[in-house]
């Protein structure tokens, strides 16, 4: 009995300690195709309402805060940090950050950065 | 003219962060704490797909949650025997424009697979599972006689 007090009261510890941890860097794929780039962030947990990416010069910033209620009862396993999402890039000058378009579907954020139009090989005419 | 986007070194937010001197018994609480399947997920070296999963109990219920982003209703498979409950799957990659360049590729594709033996019996007809936000939490019911139950004391 005094075994399963301990247990609860460590959790009620651990749960708290949620709020103070380090962001978590979600894994990422990045693909470069002709016109542009691709990033795909792996957040499970986080839908678009807590989804916040900010653009500063040439860095974008992505944060991701996870919306899951906390499941009822004590904890008997835990393997899921819970902690909150958060990791920065360096943005290629090539890419037109006005036309940056974001995706969210079942955790995983799909950035689309496509390159500018001038930056694209085009032919030029000789007159 | 080959500027790629920079390679960033994430900070290596998994694990405590080392260089910071706060309460040492902080510290050893937090390495307590960290998940073995964190470490061996963190570390990339095993490259199996282990997904993180958690596990709790109320009295009426087991509650199973499982991190899966990026997946399909019907690429998880959810199986129950004998007490040991299995979830396993495929995540195909979408396959991308064949010249497309990967500048870097952390996640995994692949199967997965992982069992947990349930600390209590379950009603398997009753068993729910949801798949929301790239999480998939499952409710096992427990069985009539694995509730706990209030016993009366009589004195003679």
């Amino acid at each position: 009995m005094t075994m399963k007090a301990t247990v609860q009261r460590e959790s009620q510890g651990t749960t708290d300690r949620t709020a103070r941890q380090e962001p978590l860097a979600p894994e990422v794929n990045i693909f470069e195709i002709k016109d542009g780039y691709v990033l795909e962030a792996e957040m499970p947990g986080v839908n678009k309402a807590g989804l916040e990416i900010t653009l500063e010069g040439t860095e974008i910033t992505i944060v991701g805060r996870r919306q899951t209620e906390a499941l009822p009862g004590e904890s008997l396993f835990c393997e899921c940090s819970g902690a909150d999402y958060r990791r920065v890039f360096e943005l290629d000058p090539a890419i037109d950050s006005s036309k940056i378009s974001a995706k969210m579907e079942q955790g995983i954020l799909t950035l689309t950065l496509p390159k500018s139009e001038r930056v694209k090989p085009r032919k030029i005419a000789v007159e | 003219m080959n500027s790629l986007t920079r390679w960033q070194r994430p900070e290596l937010a998994a694990w405590a962060s080392l260089g910071r001197l706060t309460d040492l018994r902080d510290e050893i609480d937090r390495l307590f704490e960290m998940p073995l399947a964190g470490l061996a997920r963190g570390s990339q070296l095993l490259s199996v797909w282990t997904p993180g999963i958690d596990l709790y109990e109320d009295k009426d219920n087991l509650y199973l949650k499982a991190e899966l982003p990026g997946m399909t209703r019907e690429q998880i498979e959810v199986s129950l025997h004998e007490g040991v409950l299995s979830i396993s799957g495929e995540r195909k990659s979408e396959s991308n424009c064949p010249e497309a360049e990967v500048h870097r590729a952390e996640r995994f594709f692949g199967r997965f697979q992982r069992t947990v033996t349930l600390p209590a019996p379950v009603s398997a007809d009753k068993v729910k599972a949801q798949y929301k936000d790239g999480i998939l939490t499952i409710t096992l019911p427990k069985t009539e006689e694995a509730k706990p139950k209030q016993i009366d004391v009589h004195v003679s």
